[in-house]
């Protein structure tokens, strides 16, 4: 098999695996309608994690997608409560704004040539300060709008719902696989995470592909917070706190090399769905503790890491034999 | 001119007096190129003649200081290497320029896509990839990452990549460093066929017998001047090895035989030491107060031979000896433990701490083998750095100066005052006159004389010929990575080495 | 006197961004310079921002080093929460203080190496490597919580992070004490010499006989070990261990610290002097904005300002202009000298 499957075969292979597991425990997991609800509860994790994978491909990281979260949400409930707009019009507004501060970032990443991890970081200690300045308590969101958008989901057969904002999230995937397996685009995105120096001497535009990478993460941080403001039904400045983390993690388990240049949009569905999965059978088995969600998490993470870094190195010896 | 024989309508490429400027530094003085339509074109010269420099100048990636450049009759100024490119001026690098994470055809199509409603359309640009490589008899998946295929394949796509964007000139920057010789006649094939179709090829190497077997004419620069133009059937090997070395044939300055430590006992002893895929196996004997010299072309396993002695690459066969003891030299420390110092090749890379000061770099390896928890006093410090910045001449302002302010030379002196520090019984210098002014070059001969005199052990790796045999009482010569011959007393003079080198080279011709 | 000189001009700016938070702060609120002693304690504001300052200052000394090194350890937080659940959960099952505050430290030193281990051994990149105990280490401190706060009123644990020593609350005592400590370690050894050049470049310095690979892994174990003090601190000062808060985000604000103490992310040349200084500043500004009465969460934009200015200051544009006016002034120097 070509080795660059590898990766998200043994993605899916651990979920196929780890459904059948749970499945053998639990008959009742098998249901469309816990199927929806994976997809309905991991949605803003979900698209959030879209982004992050165009960001981490390109060999950087994005730490503020939390905090611009919780800033959208904030920002669409406060504007809710506060003016006559339409929430469309709102979320027009949103995701340009959080378009514009992604935009930002990449700016100042490639213009300053400053690892993207500070900048990201200075950009969440932005996003989150905003949203404190906006509210400092949660604001419930009560425009009728909302209820509307909630009461539309698509019926599975056997009971199970694709919310709105679950169907969304496919969607989302379905467009950035798109964009990154079949635009110019996607294969600059490739080319940067390959190597920056050779990829400018390749004719790849960096700045504008930097700038566009992180812009893009910041407008799929903004739809994910307008998904988690649907969720939620408020906007709370604490909220979404540690989803960068979680994005990263769902990123690198779909079979995404951290170091970037190599991974597909399309694992990260499914690490989103084992990380989702590991939730709901704790949820399942009720007298497991939440935290070994974060300990099985942290596992994955460190066999994915261990696993690239022997690929890197067989590839290597590899090379130096011929 | 020598070798100007084209009429200008046959001329593709001319770059006439071009000069560049590095600050402290002429890269390239007044040097003069003329690459005709179908020639292939040897551009040769050691490291830091200015090959790459010119390379550089006419590709864009530098802006030349002075000069005209002319591309099939047209005045060109290209600001970079996609104006170059545009223009028709491709260039394949040694490291494969191509990204390792994209299939071949993303490589080749990179940038330029076909695209069908506004997607890129993978199955046409395959298809036109396949199309493309089957003009370089190239039947591979193009749907693989490049990363899985060989680097001979690598560099052919390379090519094809710089071909189909450019289509004028190809400029072939070492591209057989790590072929074997069956991925070299298939490289070749495709220069041959490239020849009929009217591009001028220039062709960077080192091999030699590679420059005979495909090349037209020869250019030679060293230190950045235009040494001559020749053609390749009319160059006898050895001549061309005197003009990359800078030695005229029959002048010779050797006259001092220093035979007298061939008596003495032997201090060191490598039996079949070597590492695969580095160096082949060697043995190699030291004496006490002896120089021995490791002369070849770049590539030959000088710098390996230097790596494996100090323990920074690990031997995989063979053993050493010191005094008769064997010892196990498997890493910088052990080596410096046994009293070894070594000043690397690539002063920036691998010698120099930037932002430490004079004194720290001077005092880095002396405290390194005392170990952190016994720091050199403070005082002790200034004494020694001051000490050896008297000694060596190094030109610094002040002590406390950070050591990449200084000029090459200075550094150079400063990295030899670190292993000095330790009172080494063994030194092993890379190319230690490599890029300083011609003051620092005589500073240092005259003390790798004076610490053989002082009964240090020196092994010197040097492309400078004549300063090799000024003060190596022996000389190893290297040849693909392995030790063919050694020169003793007598023997060692330039045209020995270089003759050395050349009868290895035709050897070499027939793997 | 002179040995000295070069310390304080290093140490110069930090000092007078310090000096200038504080006296702005003391312009709206006079009573923030003002110390009283009761019962033979200072109480005061200064004394606040000391006290509240010690988990990140703690934090911040490891992290100089480790940023030293070229790295940078993403897991202190986690690590924290980590080693006050280990002491809280050996408190409460009653074994001595001795041996709590051993296995705390222990577990912490284990931390650090299992991340020495990573960057150092296989190679994996500071930032990935840190990330593994990052995510998963908030897990592990629940697993000893068992999900809850766990409370203990252990006097001796307790006076670790509400006692006094000498007028001073002990967390201030003890992150004094352990900065001078680890400065002396470094700067009374080769060690800190060692640690730069490593930053530098590890390839010249392995070259030189440098121990790279045991100093990589030493300062990540010295980061486990400030993590785990501060997370004893932390812990003690709530009488409690709690695995969701404790330590949440403070690997960020020792980042900051570092940085703002003007040590480069690029590793080399380091001042824990400094980067405590900078812990300091971040904490005034805190104890600043609080009794300004805003909300404390207008931190979070000032600290995004001041790391935006740090990226400029820092920049490799910028100092490759500094280092056009460096060079040219050095060039100077030399036909100067050749002259004579």
């Amino acid at each position: 098999m070509n080795p660059r499957y590898v990766p998200l075969a043994a993605t899916i292979a651990i979920f196929v695996a780890a459904y059948a597991l749970c499945i053998l425990q639990y008959p009742n997991m098998l249901s469309t309608r816990v199927i929806g609800n994976l997809l309905t509860d991991n949605a803003f994790l979900g698209i959030a994690a879209v982004g992050m994978t165009f960001v981490i491909l390109s060999g950087g990281i994005d730490l503020s997608i939390g905090a611009v979260i919780a800033f959208t949400g904030v920002f669409i409930a406060v504007v809710l409560e506060n003016t006559g707009l339409h929430p469309l019009v709102v979320f027009v507004l949103v995701l340009g704004i959080a378009t514009l501060f992604g935009a930002l970032m990449g700016a100042i990443i490639h213009h300053l040539e400053m690892p993207p991890f500070i900048v990201t970081l200075a950009g969440m200690f932005l996003a989150r300060g905003m949203a404190f300045v906006l509210s400092i308590d949660s604001v419930p969101v009560k425009h009728p709008f909302y209820a509307t958008m909630k009461a539309f989901y698509y019926r599975l057969p056997g009971g199970g719902r694709i919310t709105l904002i679950g169907g969304l999230m496919l969607l989302v995937f379905a467009a950035g696989i798109l964009i990154a397996h079949r635009t110019r685009f996607g294969a600059n995105v490739y080319a940067l995470g390959g190597g920056v120096q050779t990829a400018r001497l390749m004719g790849v535009p960096v700045a504008r592909t930097t700038i566009a990478i992180y812009a893009f993460s910041g407008l799929l941080a903004g739809l994910s917070g307008i998904v988690f403001s649907l969720y939620t039904s408020a906007g709370y400045s604490l909220a979404a706190v540690g989803v960068e983390l979680d994005a990263i993690a769902a990123v690198v388990i779909g079979g995404t090399l951290l170091t970037g240049g190599s991974g597909f949009v399309g694992g990260t569905l499914i690490g989103i769905l084992i990380m989702g999965l590991i939730q709901t059978y704790i949820t399942f088995d009720g007298s497991l503790s939440s935290w070994w969600t974060k300990i099985l998490i942290g596992l994955l993470l460190f066999g994915f890491i261990l696993m690239q870094k022997g690929f890197l190195y067989l590839s290597k010896g590899g090379r130096r034999l011929a | 001119m020598p070798g100007n024989i084209l009429g200008s309508e046959d001329i593709i490429l001319s770059a006439t007096g071009i000069d560049k400027v590095f600050p402290g530094a002429k890269a390239l003085n007044k040097v003069n190129f003329q690459l005709g339509r179908g020639e292939v074109h040897a551009l040769l010269g050691e490291n830091g003649a200015g090959k790459s420099t010119l390379v550089k100048c006419i590709t864009g990636a530098y802006r030349r200081d002075g000069g005209r450049l002319v591309l099939d009759g047209v005045d060109i100024d290209p600001r970079d290497t996609f104006e170059a490119q545009r223009l028709g001026i491709g260039t394949v690098y040694q490291e494969v320029n191509l990204l390792p994470n994209l299939t071949v055809a993303e490589n080749l199509f990179l940038g330029r896509q076909p695209r069908r409603f506004g997607l890129v359309d993978a199955r046409a640009m395959n298809r036109r990839a396949e199309t493309l490589l089957a003009g370089y008899d190239l039947d591979i998946d193009v749907k693989a990452e490049l990363s899985s295929c060989s680097v001979a394949v690598q560099q052919v796509v390379a090519i094809a990549r710089a071909v189909d964007l450019s289509g004028k000139v190809l400029i072939l920057d070492e591209p057989t460093a790590s072929l074997d010789a069956h991925e070299v006649e298939m490289l070749f094939a495709v220069v041959r066929r490239l020849k009929t179709q009217g591009l001028g090829i220039v062709f960077i190497t080192h091999f030699l017998e590679q420059v005979y077997a495909i090349c037209d004419r020869i250019t030679v620069l060293r230190n950045g001047q235009l040494v001559g133009t020749r053609e390749a059937a009319a160059l006898p090997r050895r001549e061309l090895i005197a003009m990359m070395l800078g030695r005229e044939l029959g002048d010779e300055i050797k006259t001092v035989a220093k035979a007298e430590t061939e008596e003495g006992p032997v201090r060191y002893r490598f039996s079949g030491y070597g590492r695969r895929g580095h160096i082949a196996p060697f043995d190699l004997e030291v004496r006490k107060g002896e120089v021995v010299g490791i002369a070849g072309l770049l590539g030959s396993g000088r710098t390996e031979t230097a790596e494996i002695l100090f323990g920074a690459e690990k031997a995989d066969s063979g053993s050493a000896e010191i005094e008769g003891k064997p010892v196990e030299l498997t890493s910088p420390r052990a080596a410096i433990r046994h009293r070894l110092g070594f000043c690397p090749e690539d002063r920036k890379v691998d010698g120099i701490v930037g932002d430490l000061s004079v004194r720290e770099n001077i005092a880095l390896a002396l405290q390194a083998r005392r170990g952190w928890a016994r720091p050199i006093p403070r005082a002790e410090q200034e004494r020694l750095a001051d000490q050896y910045i008297k000694a060596l001449d190094i030109r610094t302002t002040d002590r406390e100066k950070p050591i990449r302010l200084l000029s090459g030379g200075n550094q150079q002196k400063a990295i030899l005052a670190r292993w000095l520090a330790t009172n080494p019984e063994f030194l092993i210098l890379d190319e230690p006159t490599r890029g300083i002014d011609v003051g620092a070059h005589a500073e240092i001969i005259r003390l790798i004389e004076n610490l053989c005199e002082q009964g240090m052990s020196l092994i010197v790796i040097s492309s400078e010929l004549d300063e090799l045999v000024a003060y190596s009482h022996r000389v190893i010569v290297l040849r693909d990575r392995t030790h063919v011959s050694e020169l003793v007393g007598e023997a060692v003079t330039t045209a020995h080495i270089v003759e050395a080198i050349a009868a290895g080279e035709k050897q070499g011709a027939s793997r | 006197m002179n040995a000295l000189k070069p310390h304080l001009i290093r140490l110069a700016p930090q000092f007078a961004v310090l000096v200038a938070v504080v006296l702005l702060i003391s312009l709206a609120f006079p009573d923030f310079l003002k110390l009283q002693i009761q019962n033979g304690r200072v109480y005061g504001s200064l004394v606040d921002v000391l006290n509240r300052g010690a988990p990140v200052a703690l934090l911040a000394i490891g992290m100089t080093i480790v940023i030293a090194t070229r790295g940078i350890d993403l897991s202190v937080g986690a690590v924290m929460a980590i080693c006050g659940a280990v002491a809280a959960a050996s408190i409460t099952s009653g074994h001595s203080l001795v041996y709590t505050l051993a296995l705390a430290l222990a577990v912490g030193l284990l931390c650090g190496l299992w991340n020495g281990i990573l960057v150092a051994v296989l190679d994996i990149q500071p930032i990935i490597a840190t990330l593994v105990l990052m995510v998963a280490g908030r897990g592990i401190a629940q697993l000893i919580t068992e999900g809850a706060i766990l409370t203990f009123n252990d006097p001796g644990l307790i006076f670790i992070g509400s006692g006094s020593f000498l007028g001073l609350p002990m967390p201030v005592v003890i992150w004094l004490v352990f900065g001078i400590a680890v400065t002396l370690l470094v700067r009374r050894t080769a060690l800190g010499m060692l640690i730069e050049a490593l930053g530098i470049n590890r390839r010249a310095s392995t070259l030189s006989g440098v121990s790279t690979g045991v100093l990589l892994v030493a300062a990540y174990v010295l980061s486990g070990l400030c993590a785990a003090i501060a997370g004893i601190i932390a812990a003690a000062d709530i009488k409690g261990a709690d695995a969701n808060n404790a330590g949440l985000w403070l690997e960020l604000d020792a980042i900051l610290a570092v940085v703002v103490g003007g040590n480069s992310l690029l590793g080399g040349r380091f001042s824990i002097a400094a980067a405590l200084l900078g812990a300091l500043i971040i904490q005034s500004i805190n104890t600043g904005i609080l009794l300004s009465g805003f909300p404390p969460e207008f931190n979070l934009i000032i600290k995004a300002a001041i790391i935006v200015l740090i990226l400029v200051i820092q920049s490799p544009r910028i100092r490759d202009l500094a280092a056009l006016f460096g060079r040219s002034e050095s060039a100077e120097a030399t036909v100067k000298q050749e002259a004579k």
